[in-house]
């Protein structure tokens, strides 16, 4: 797993909640910033996916790499599926929903790092 | 003659608060269930009590979900029944977890009140509980 990727995902994502909780309290709907920023967000998490498929070709792989996949898997999925939910909500529960998914990404990238640093297979 | 079909009032797929609740209670229904699944199918021996108790509670946690989301008479008994069990969950196999160690050796979603989730899993039967007594319905006179 890539440490400086998975890292600046999870900066990222932290400012990102910060933003979309910040305008969920002022009552504001999820606008184009806010669909911009999920998106980038999103995008991040992908490239970050695909460092980390690249990598299960290497020498060392994690021992569980169905959970591995698994978690990949919703990781990609996650935030797109949370903007769509998100645009189908103008109002500040749109961008309450995008805030909570963007939480959320942090701990799947922290997982998938713990997942990913216990070799064995 | 058929009416047409509205989705009940209490819904929680009708309003914005209750979609974050949804989205909330389906990550956990997803996370719960993935993770039971992958542990039973390969574990299943290591801790056969632990992986069961995933199983039970990736159930109640999809039963809460579309309980909750679909909301009326029905909705409301499945959603209530769901997060009576997981309130009872997450306290009594929290406690368990703690008291007795040897028979879940292998973190479950409620182990340590949900500990490896943060304590979400502790909060989140109240916040679906609460849900249901906000729309609690009114008895007309």
């Amino acid at each position: 797993m890539n440490g400086p990727l998975s890292l600046v995902t999870i900066v990222v994502a932290l400012v990102l909640a910060a933003w979309f909780l910040l305008r969920s309290a002022m009552n504001r709907p999820p606008g184009r910033i806010e669909l911009v920023a999920s998106g980038v967000l999103g995008a991040l998490v992908v490239v970050l996916c695909l460092v980390a498929v690249v990598g299960l070709f290497g020498d060392t792989r994690p021992q569980e790499i169905g959970t591995f996949a698994g978690y990949l898997v919703t990781a990609v999925a996650f935030m797109p599926t949370a903007t769509v939910l998100a645009r189908m909500e103008p109002t500040r529960w749109g961008n309450l929903i995008l805030g909570v998914a963007a939480l959320v990404m942090p701990v799947l990238v922290l997982r998938l790092q713990q997942i990913a640093s216990v070799t064995g297979g | 003659m058929a009416e047409p079909r509205t989705r009940p009032r209490d819904a929680a797929l009708n309003t914005g608060l209750g979609r974050v609740l949804l989205l909330v209670y389906g990550t956990f229904a997803l996370s719960a269930s993935a993770r039971a699944l992958v542990q039973i199918t390969t574990h299943f021996g290591e801790a056969p009590l632990a992986y069961v108790l995933s199983a039970l509670a990736g159930l109640v946690y999809i039963a809460a979900t579309v309980g909750l989301a679909i909301g009326g008479r029905r909705g409301r008994a499945i959603a209530l029944t769901s997060c009576s069990i997981e309130l009872v969950g997450v306290l009594v196999v929290g406690t368990l977890t703690i008291i007795d160690a040897v028979d879940f050796p292998d973190a479950t979603v409620w182990s340590h009140y949900g500990s490896g989730y943060g304590y979400v899993p502790l909060v989140l039967p109240f916040i679906g509980l609460w849900w249901l007594w906000r729309h609690k319905p009114v008895r007309e006179g």
